[in-house]
């Protein structure tokens, strides 16, 4: 009894659930509820409750999200790439869910994928994408990134202070965000060196300026951040990092959004690598999570391969022995084959 | 509707490149034949008059006018040989490189529907090999850019939030904040059916039309290249019929502006922004045209209005 214990206990960890071990407890089972009862009694998932064991509501709730993931999943894999990427949207701006989600879908996706979404979204919500992250923004431009603020260990002073600085920062967010996802950037591979370069110098005037007031300089990053070609934004980084001896990527790893979008714009499968790696976490809360399923389904038929190689590279690990070790289930058996195995 | 003509029955591509050939060969151009031929072909015939002349003569059409041509008329025919499609990208690209001219980009912006714009943006990335938007973001201040987003193109609209922008837009005006962000947030973003839900919502809630709330004394050039942007959106035959009549009232002509609007809407819409022209100035378009303009520049324009 104490294996099927384990069984269950096991089926219900992780990610997804282990449908086929609990058919096989359900079978052994059956006719036998003490066996059930002896179950409840032991596990955590339930709680005496005078006569009888209560199944505790965050294990409910914890139930329905996990079995929801082989939906989830399927339903995501069955669905138009545009529908995807335009719900997805509209679902960070209405659940006020992290804005590097939409970095992360308008930087990634080719410039007639995302204006395949831009159509979607028309079409689904009648509105424009660009409409509605100018008006979202607008309304809680706290979502992006700055909890901090509201630290309880920081003294009020600080906070004050820290709300000082950020607050011109907010119609940076604004610029940078619309500027993103209305994109239509050529998509050739011709590149103009001289401009490269000096806008290499431009975004480094930008960060060393990004604690004063002057609001130029900043423009001219979200500028080109928002317009340029991703060839072209290659080479900008590659001089960026002969200039400066530092990588862009790392210039702005603490900035909201606009780390996200250097490194999406950058090497994507570095990035869509961390993001995987941060839903196996022990951290991870359900936004990080559910980015596992994001990034496998939307990555599958693009470039799921080169996630692959930086993954282990980044992480001395496979890909698919993570997939084994932290999920489920009908959920595992979806992500390993979306992966490629 | 057009005011181009196009004579029955239309020679083929081949012979009109031969006269065409004819007028530009030798010692001088025959202008009166050029203008017969391009004037009077819609878009699909003169990109086939173009290949021929290229297959025909092993030389581009365009290149050897650009060189035969001088002026006014030469600016005008360059700017007339193209698909209306192209023409826009050309014209936002020139724009762009000589001093600035943001009515070319406003109207290209505000006039076209979403598909139109996107066309425009594709054939952008094709002639230049970059995007529109980083152009007009390297060349000019940032905000131009913004009006170039792919609005919905849809008929639904939300009349709260069509009031509460008007009073946003309205704050703006009257307090003269300096927060121009909400206002091209609004401008740059919504879709023209609900920023005419706003308009109309502004006129009904503070007695007069956002565009003369914005016409003052001595509007600011934000102001007035907003204004510019609103009578786009809200009325473009209005708009153009003013830019005609701007163009052809001062002193000195403005010519680029009269080339601009005549050309890129010959094929489109030239005959309605006529019979405006006329209820409103009581002058026919061609007399105003004949009056202020001369020579082969001005039997070109005549050609294209229809006279």
């Amino acid at each position: 009894m104490a294996e099927e214990h384990e069984a269950l206990t096991r089926a219900f960890s992780g990610l997804g659930v282990d449908e086929s071990s609990l058919l096989t407890v359900i079978t052994k089972w059956r006719k036998q509820p003490e066996k059930r009862r002896g179950f409840r009694s032991s596990s955590p998932f339930f709680k005496p409750h005078g006569s009888f064991e209560r199944c505790e509501d965050d294990f409910v709730r914890s139930l329905k999200v996990e079995f929801a993931r082989f939906k989830n999943i399927t339903v995501l894999w069955a669905m138009h790439p545009w529908e995807r990427d335009a719900r997805w949207i509209h679902h960070v701006l209405h659940k006020a869910h992290p804005f590097n989600i939409i970095v992360e879908i308008a930087c990634t996706r080719s410039s007639d994928e995302l204006l395949g979404a831009r159509k979607a979204y028309h079409a689904l919500f009648h509105h424009s994408i660009e409409e509605d992250v100018a008006y979202r923004v607008k309304e809680n431009y706290c979502n992006v990134r700055t909890s901090f603020l509201f630290c309880p260990t920081s003294s009020n002073s600080d906070t004050i202070w820290i709300m000082k600085i950020y607050r011109p920062k907010r119609s940076m967010y604004l610029q940078l965000l619309v500027g993103l996802v209305s994109a239509y950037r050529y998509e050739g591979s011709r590149v103009d060196d001289e401009i490269a370069k000096s806008e290499a110098k431009a975004l480094g005037h930008a960060i060393k300026n990004a604690g004063s007031k002057d609001p130029v300089e900043n423009y001219e990053a979200i500028r080109i951040l928002t317009t340029r070609s991703k060839t072209h934004l290659k080479e900008t980084f590659r001089h960026y990092n002969e200039i400066y001896g530092k990588s862009i990527e790392q210039e702005f790893a603490d900035e909201s959004c606009l780390g996200e979008t250097v490194q999406c714009l950058g090497s994507s499968a570095s990035y869509f690598s961390k993001v995987i790696d941060k839903a196996f976490g022990e951290a991870a809360d359900k936004i990080a999570q559910d980015a596992l399923t994001r990034v496998v389904v939307s990555r599958s038929d693009v470039d799921i391969e080169e996630i692959k190689a930086v993954y282990e590279k980044q992480y001395k690990a496979k890909l698919e022995d993570k997939i084994v070790k932290n999920t489920r289930g009908n959920y595992r058996d979806a992500l390993l084959s979306l992966v490629g195995m | 509707m057009a005011t181009l003509t196009i004579p029955h029955p239309v020679p083929s591509a081949a012979e009109d490149a031969e006269h065409i050939r004819k007028a530009v060969q030798g010692w001088g151009t025959d202008e009166k034949a050029l203008i017969l031929v391009l004037a009077h072909r819609d878009a699909a015939q003169r990109k086939h008059v173009r290949l021929a002349y290229e297959e025909m003569y092993n030389e581009n059409l365009i290149k050897r006018l650009e060189s035969e041509l001088t002026g006014h008329f030469e600016r005008a025919v360059y700017r007339w040989i193209f698909d209306p499609i192209e023409r826009e990208a050309v014209m936002a690209h020139v724009a762009l490189k000589k001093t600035f001219d943001h009515r070319v980009i406003i109207e290209i912006a505000c006039v076209n529907s979403p598909k139109e714009l996107l066309a425009v943006k594709g054939a952008y990335h094709a002639r230049y090999k970059r995007s529109l938007e980083e152009d007009v973001a390297a060349h000019t201040a940032g905000d131009f850019r913004k009006a170039f987003t792919y609005r919905y193109g849809g008929d639904e609209i939300d009349i709260s939030l069509a009031g509460s922008e008007a009073g946003i837009l309205r704050d703006v005006i009257t307090q003269q904040k300096s927060n121009h962000e909400e206002t091209i947030r609004i401008l740059g973003t919504r879709s023209k059916a609900q920023l005419n839900a706003t308009f109309n919502c502004y006129r009904e809630d503070y007695g007069t039309p956002i565009e003369e709330s914005l016409a003052g004394e001595a509007p600011s050039e934000f102001a007035s290249a907003l204004r510019m942007a609103i009578g786009c959106i809200v009325n473009p035959q209005l708009y153009f019929v003013e830019a005609l009549h701007d163009a052809l009232g001062k002193a000195d002509t403005d010519e680029d502006a009269l080339t601009r609007v005549i050309v890129m809407h010959a094929e489109k819409d030239l005959r309605g922004i006529k019979e405006m022209f006329q209820g409103r100035n009581n002058v026919p378009l061609e007399q105003a045209v004949r009056q202020k303009t001369s020579g082969d520049y001005k039997a070109f324009l005549l050609a294209l209005i229809g006279d």
